[in-house]
């Protein structure tokens, strides 16, 4: 047997190639625009796209935060809707265990709920 | 290579093409449109890109809402003095090489509404337009054909030497005069680098 023949090589042949492979159109493609796509910044190329309208003010504005608190509330409503139904239907064959599991969860949407209304969420303003 | 070896090179079935040709036969098959329409002509606009008639078979199906990513600029339907500077400027945020098929009555004179206060008489004022085509509306075998006029266009475009097209020329403009809203008309009325009025005919 001619020389030592390691399994790794292939591999390591195929990744070269398959690099080659990815890296050469990208390669070719950058030295054809350097000579046939001369580069042409301007003001209006340059600007933001508004459909053609200048821009108007920053971009940079803060978006308000306090959607949480509408996500908790659902949370609290639709979520426990959703396992106290289930609960209810089969609540005759439970043992005591899975009920004061469900009471557990029920305790954390809860406190959910009493947190939401401390912060004054369920006034209406 | 003369075209007499190609001739005779093709007829033992030995296919030759220059880098030139290539180039342009992959960029005349995939002409992005951009996505507008401004009136009635983007309805055959659109009907051109349906199955029916197919835009597709020429490469050009893709219509891309951004100017960004968008060949060619379509202006199918009447251009208002309202509308003019946002198009001039959709046009100048497109990359190069861009170009314009100016589409029905209204994009290449005003049309019907050439007498109205408000409508520009034509977007080659401020655009340099390739393709013009007449029709209110045309119909899509036009558009079709304006297509496949552009497309021979993009073919002959030469890579170097004087007659290179103006997107291979470094100093060639690439953005284009964005008119303002004057007191009575746009301002200027057009671009004197792209549009000249015709010098009156005199009848004896």
């Amino acid at each position: 047997m001619p020389g030592e023949y390691s399994p790794y090589t292939l591999i390591v042949v195929l990744l070269v190639c398959a690099v080659a492979f990815a890296l050469t159109p990208l390669a070719l493609a950058w030295v054809w625009a350097k000579k046939y796509s001369p580069r042409k910044p301007g003001a209006d190329k340059n600007a933001i796209y508004e459909c053609g309208l200048e821009s108007k003010g920053d971009a940079w504005i803060q978006f308000r935060s306090e959607y949480y608190l509408y996500a908790i509330i659902f949370l609290v409503f639709d979520v426990e809707t959703i396992f106290l139904l289930p609960f209810a239907v089969s609540f005759t064959g439970l043992g005591a265990g899975a009920c004061i599991g469900m009471l557990f969860f029920l305790l954390l949407l809860v406190e959910g709920l009493v947190w939401a209304w401390q912060k004054g969420v369920l006034t209406w303003r | 290579m003369d075209e007499g070896l190609r001739s005779e090179l093709s007829k033992q079935g030995i296919f030759t093409t220059t880098l030139e040709d290539l180039y342009n036969w992959g960029r005349k098959n995939s002409v992005w449109p951009l996505q507008f329409g401004l009136a009635c002509c983007a309805i055959e606009m659109i009907a051109t890109s349906m199955a029916r008639y197919d835009l597709a078979r020429f490469g050009a199906e893709v219509f891309r809402p951004s100017p960004r990513q968008a060949d060619l600029m379509i202006v199918a339907g009447t251009v208002t003095k309202k509308m003019a500077p946002q198009v001039v400027r959709l046009y100048n945020q497109m990359p190069e090489p861009k170009y314009v098929i100016a589409m029905g009555a209204c994009a290449i004179s005003g049309g019907p509404f050439k007498q109205g206060y408000n409508v520009l008489k034509g977007i080659d004022r401020y655009l340099p337009v390739d393709v013009h085509i007449p029709g209110c509306p045309p119909r899509p075998e036009a558009l079709l054909h304006a297509f496949m006029t552009l497309q021979q266009k993009i073919q002959d475009q030469r890579l170097d030497g004087p007659l290179r097209p103006r997107h291979l020329d470094p100093e060639g403009a690439s953005e284009f005069l964005v008119p303002k809203f004057g007191a009575r008309d746009l301002e200027p009325p057009s671009n004197p680098k792209v549009w000249r009025p015709p010098a009156p005919a005199r009848t004896e």
